[in-house]
C-alpha cells in the first residue's frame, strides 16, 4: 500500500462545519475549541489553588489573627494546592491549552491528526478534575499528605484524608494520565506527520519544539506516576505491602509487612523530575518565540536551541534523586545525581544565554507579552541559581525541608512559568479571539505580579538560610532557632501574596473586558512571521486555512532581514527581492 | 529503576539519532528548495501507525516501570531485616495461556498476510481466531487467579503475589483495549459498504499489537518464573 503524506492528501479533506452549538462548542473535536476548553478548566482549578495558598499564607501570617482554617485544613490545602499548580493548571495548560491550540496551527495542518481522540483526552481531564475536586466532600476531606503522597503517613490515620481523599487523588492522577497519554500521542503524531508542504523538522518555531518535546517526555514520565498510584491505591484498598513497611500507628501494629517507602520515593520522582521540564520546555519554546517577535530580531543559535531542549529532554530523566538526598538512600547515588544536575544546567545555560543574545540590540518593544517575557528570564535565572545549591548534597542536606526548597521550587517551576504563560495569553489572546488584550491593564498587571512575586520569594531564601521548616502550620516561640525577624518576614510575605493575588483579578477582567470590548487586532497585530498569525479569518475558522494549506518557504525567524521591505517575513512568503532569505545578504546567526 | 532509565535512555537515542539527526543539520536560515510532500511533510506512514507506535513506547515504559518496582521490591524483601519474598509456585495453566497467546499472534499474522494479498475470507476467520483465541487467553489468566486464590498461602501481603495478580490484570486490560478496536474492525469487515482495503490498516496495526502483548508476557512471564 504506498502512503501519502498528509499535506499532499489534502484535496480529500472535506470540511465539514460543525452545525449545532453542541457539536461545536461542546463535543467539539476542533483542536482550537478544545484548547479553550482545557485553557478554561485548568486556569478555573487553578484559581481555586490560589485562593488556597491565600488561606494558607494569612494562617502564616497573622497566626493568631485570622482561625480561618484548623492544622488539618492547612495540610489539606498544601497538598491540593502543589498538585492542583503542577498537574492540573501548568502541565494541563501548558500542552492540552497552549499544544492544542498552537501546534496545528504553527505547523500548518488543520487540525490534530486524531481529533476524536483529542476530544475525549479532554472529557477525561475535566473528568479528573471532578475527582479531584471530589476529594473535598467525601468524609474527612482531601488527603494531606503534602503533594509528593509519601507511604507510609499518605495512608495511615493521623494524616488529613488517608481513607477517602487520598483514593480520589490516586484516580483523578490515573485519570488524568490517561487524558494526558491521548492528548500526547496527538500531539507528538502531529508533529511529525500532519506538517505542511516545505515546513521541515528545522523550520519549527520553538514553541512547537517545546511542547512536542515536552508531551514526549509527559508519555513516557507519567507511566511512573501511573504505576506508584496503582500500587498505593492497592495497599490502601485491598492490603498488599508493595510500600508499607511493617510499623505501628496509633499503638496498633499496621496488617502491612515488608514494604518499601523508598521504591514510591523512585518512582514518583522518576515522574516527578520529568514534570518540571514538561512544565519548562514548553515555557521555554513560548518564551523563545516572543523574545524574538517582540524584538524584531532572529533567535539567537536556533540549532543549539532544538539541541538543547533534545538534550534537556534526554537529562531529565537521570537526575530524579536529586529530590531524595535526605531519604536514606545509598549516597554514592548522591554523587551520581549531583553530578548529573549540574550537567543539565549546561543546556539550560545555552538557553539563556541564546535568549539574553536575541534582545541584545535589538528593536525591543515593551509590549506586555514581551515584559513577561524579560521577567521570564530574570526569575528563571533566579530560581536556576538557587537550583545550584540544591543540586549539590553537601548544601542540600542542610537546607532540605526549609523555606529555601520553597522559595526554590516557586521561583523556577511556578513564578517563571506562569509568567510565561501569561505572556503567551497576551500574545496569542488577539488570534483566539480577534481582539487585543488592554495594554494599560496588562502593563500594571505584570508590575504588580513581577515584582509581587519577588516580594513574597526572597524573604523566602532567608528564611530558609536560618532553617526555618516548611509545612508548619504555626510556629512556636518554643523554637529557640528562629527569630523574632521571620515573623516579620511572614507577615511581609502575606501581604505581598495578597496584593499578587487580588492583582490577577485585574487579569481575569481584562480577560473579559477585551472580548466583548477590545479593541480589534487583525490578523497579524504582532507582525509575526509563523504560520498561525498568516490565517486568512481571525480567529481561525475550522480546518484553519480555507481551502488550500499554506506552503513554508523559509523558517520562523525572518525578522529584520537585511534588504526586505518590511522588517518581518511569513514563513509562507515565497523568496523574492522583496522578501530574500536571511543567508542572501550574509547576515550572521 | 535503572532498568526504567535505560529504557528511556535508549529509545530517545533511537528517536533522535533515527528520526532527527538527518534533519537536524539542517540550516533553516539558508535557502531550501520546498520539496513537494515527503520529506516536508513528516514521515512515510500513515498517522495511525506511528501513533500506535509511540503508543507502545508509552506501554513499554509502563511494563519497564513495573517490572523495575518488582525487580526493587524483590531486593527489598531479601535484605535486611526483611525477609518476606517467597517465589511464587505459577500456576500450570500459565503455560497454556502462553501458549494460546503464542497462536493468537501467529493467528493475527496470518490474517495480516491475507489483508496484503486480498482473500477476505481468510483475513476475516484469521482475524476471529486471534481475537478468540485472545479472549481464551484472558479466560485462562482469571482461571490462573481463581486456583491461586484457592491456594491456602493466598495473602495480599505477599508481595510476589500481589506482583502476580496486579502484572496480569494490567497485561489483560491492554489485550482487552486491543480486543475492542478488534470487535470494531470485525463489524466493519462484515458490513457491506466496506471493502477490504478499506480494513488493511486496521487488521496490520491489531496483528503488531497482539505481537507487542505476546512479547510483553514473555518478558513477564519469564520475571515471574525466575524470581
Amino acid at each position: 500500500m504506498s502512503f501519502v503524506a498528509i499535506a499532499d492528501r489534502d484535496h480529500e479533506h472535506a470540511l465539514h462545519d460543525p452545525q449545532t452549538f453542541i457539536r461545536k462548542y461542546i463535543w467539539s473535536q476542533d483542536h482550537k475549541v478544545i484548547a479553550v476548553q482545557y485553557g478554561i478548566v485548568a486556569i478555573s482549578i487553578g484559581l481555586v489553588a490560589l485562593v488556597m495558598s491565600v488561606l494558607m499564607r494569612l494562617q502564616l501570617g497573622f497566626p493568631h489573627v485570622f482561625s480561618l482554617i484548623a492544622p488539618d485544613d492547612y495540610y489539606q490545602y498544601i497538598t491540593m494546592h502543589g498538585m492542583i499548580m503542577v498537574i492540573y493548571l501548568l502541565t494541563a495548560l501548558f500542552l492540552g491549552g497552549f499544544g492544542n491550540y498552537l501546534i496545528p496551527l504553527m505547523c500548518g495542518s488543520r487540525d490534530m491528526v486524531f481529533p476524536y481522540m483529542n476530544m475525549l483526552s479532554f472529557w477525561f481531564y475535566l473528568v479528573a478534575v471532578l475527582m479531584l475536586v471530589a476529594g473535598f466532600f467525601v468524609p474527612g476531606g482531601p488527603t494531606g499528605a503534602g503533594w509528593t503522597l509519601y507511604p507510609p503517613q499518605s495512608i495511615l490515620p493521623g494524616t488529613p484524608g488517608a481513607s477517602w481523599g487520598i483514593i480520589c487523588m490516586l484516580a483523578s492522577l490515573a485519570i488524568f494520565i490517561i487524558a494526558f497519554t491521548m492528548g500526547g500521542l496527538n500531539y507528538v503524531t502531529t508533529v511529525l506527520q500532519a506538517r505542511c508542504k516545505g515546513m521541515t523538522l528545522m523550520r519549527m518555531p520553538l514553541t512547537v519544539w517545546g511542547i512536542f518535546m515536552a508531551s514526549i517526555l509527559g508519555l513516557l514520565a507519567f507511566p511512573a506516576l501511573f504505576v506508584s498510584a496503582i500500587m498505593m491505591t492497592l495497599d490502601a484498598v485491598v492490603g498488599t505491602s508493595f510500600f508499607l513497611p511493617a510499623i505501628s500507628s496509633m499503638g496498633e501494629v499496621i496488617p502491612h509487612s515488608g514494604g518499601s517507602p523508598l521504591l514510591f520515593q523512585h518512582l514518583f520522582w522518576f515522574f516527578g523530575h520529568p514534570e518540571v521540564y514538561i512544565v519548562a520546555l514548553p515555557a521555554f519554546g513560548i518564551v523563545s518565540d516572543l523574545l524574538s517577535t517582540h524584538a524584531r530580531r532572529n533567535i539567537f543559535g536556533y540549532r543549539m536551541m532544538v539541541w538543547a531542549i533534545l538534550a534537556i529532554g534526554c537529562l531529565s530523566f537521570v537526575v530524579w534523586a536529586h529530590h531524595m538526598y535526605v531519604s536514606g538512600m545509598n549516597p554514592y547515588f548522591g554523587f551520581f545525581f549531583a553530578t548529573t544536575t549540574l550537567i543539565i544546567a549546561v543546556p539550560t545555560a545555552i538557553k539563556v544565554y541564546n535568549w539574553v543574545l536575541t534582545i541584545w540590540r535589538g528593536d525591543v518593544h515593551l509590549t506586555v507579552p514581551m515584559l513577561f517575557a524579560i521577567g521570564f528570564i530574570f526569575t528563571f535565572v533566579n530560581g536556576g541559581l538557587t537550583g545550584l545549591f540544591l543540586g549539590n548534597v553537601t548544601v542540600d542536606v542542610p537546607l532540605s525541608g526549609t523555606y529555601f526548597v520553597v522559595a526554590h521550587f516557586h521561583m523556577v517551576m511556578g513564578v517563571s512559568p506562569i509568567l510565561v504563560v501569561f505572556g503567551a495569553i497576551y500574545h496569542w489572546y488577539p488570534k483566539i479571539t480577534g481582539r487585543m488584550l488592554d495594554d494599560t491593564l496588562g502593563k500594571i498587571h505584570f508590575w504588580c505580579t513581577f515584582l509581587g512575586t519577588y516580594a513574597i520569594y526572597l524573604p523566602m531564601h532567608y528564611m530558609g538560610i536560618l532553617g526555618v521548616p516548611r509545612r508548619y502550620y504555626a510556629y512556636s516561640s518554643a523554637i529557640d532557632f528562629i527569630p523574632p525577624s521571620v515573623q516579620f518576614a511572614n507577615r511581609w510575605i502575606t501581604i505581598s501574596a495578597l496584593f499578587v493575588a487580588t492583582v490577577q483579578l485585574v487579569f481575569l477582567f481584562n480577560l473579559v473586558w477585551s472580548y466583548f470590548r477590545g479593541r480589534p487586532s487583525g490578523d497579524n497585530p504582532w507582525r509575526s512571521t509563523t504560520l498561525e498569525w498568516q490565517t486568512t479569518d481571525t480567529p481561525p475558522k475550522h480546518g484553519n486555512w480555507g481551502k488550500d494549506l499554506p506552503v513554508v518557504h523559509r523558517w520562523a525567524y525572518d525578522y529584520s532581514v537585511p534588504g526586505a521591505e518590511q522588517d518581518f517575513t511569513p514563513q509562507n512568503e515565497p523568496p523574492s527581492a522583496q522578501a530574500p532569505l536571511t543567508h542572501d545578504h550574509g547576515a550572521q546567526t | 529503576m535503572s532498568l526504567s532509565a535505560a529504557y528511556v535512555a535508549l529509545l530517545t537515542g533511537v528517536v533522535v539519532w533515527a528520526l532527527l539527526v538527518r534533519r537536524l543539520r539542517a540550516r533553516p536560515w539558508e535557502a531550501q528548495l520546498v520539496s513537494g510532500g515527503g520529506d516536508a511533510t513528516g514521515m512515510k506512514m500513515p498517522a495511525a501507525k506511528v501513533g500506535l507506535w509511540i503508543f507502545l513506547a508509552v506501554i513499554t515504559s509502563l511494563f519497564a516501570l513495573f517490572m523495575s518496582a518488582y525487580a526493587m521490591r524483590m531486593g527489598h524483601g531479601h535484605g535486611g531485616d526483611v525477609h518476606d519474598w517467597h517465589p511464587l509456585a505459577e500456576p500450570g495453566v500459565l503455560w497454556l495461556n502462553t501458549g494460546l497467546l503464542i497462536v493468537a499472534s501467529v493467528a493475527m499474522q496470518w490474517a495480516r498476510m491475507n489483508v496484503a494479498r486480498g482473500n477476505e475470507k481468510r483475513t476475516h476467520d484469521a482475524l476471529l481466531m486471534g481475537g478468540l483465541l485472545a479472549l481464551a487467553f484472558i479466560g485462562g489468566q482469571l482461571f490462573a487467579w481463581q486456583q491461586l486464590r484457592a491456594s491456602v498461602a493466598f495473602t495480599p501481603r505477599d508481595p510476589a503475589l500481589a506482583f502476580f495478580y496486579l502484572l496480569t490484570a494490567v497485561h489483560g486490560v491492554h489485550l482487552l483495549g486491543g480486543l475492542v478496536v478488534w470487535a470494531r474492525t470485525l463489524v466493519r469487515m462484515r458490513r457491506k459498504d466496506v471493502e477490504l482495503i478499506d480494513v488493511r490498516l486496521s487488521v496490520e496495526l491489531c496483528a503488531v499489537y497482539w505481537h507487542y502483548l505476546l512479547l510483553i508476557w514473555l518478558a513477564l512471564f519469564t520475571l515471574m518464573l525466575t524470581t
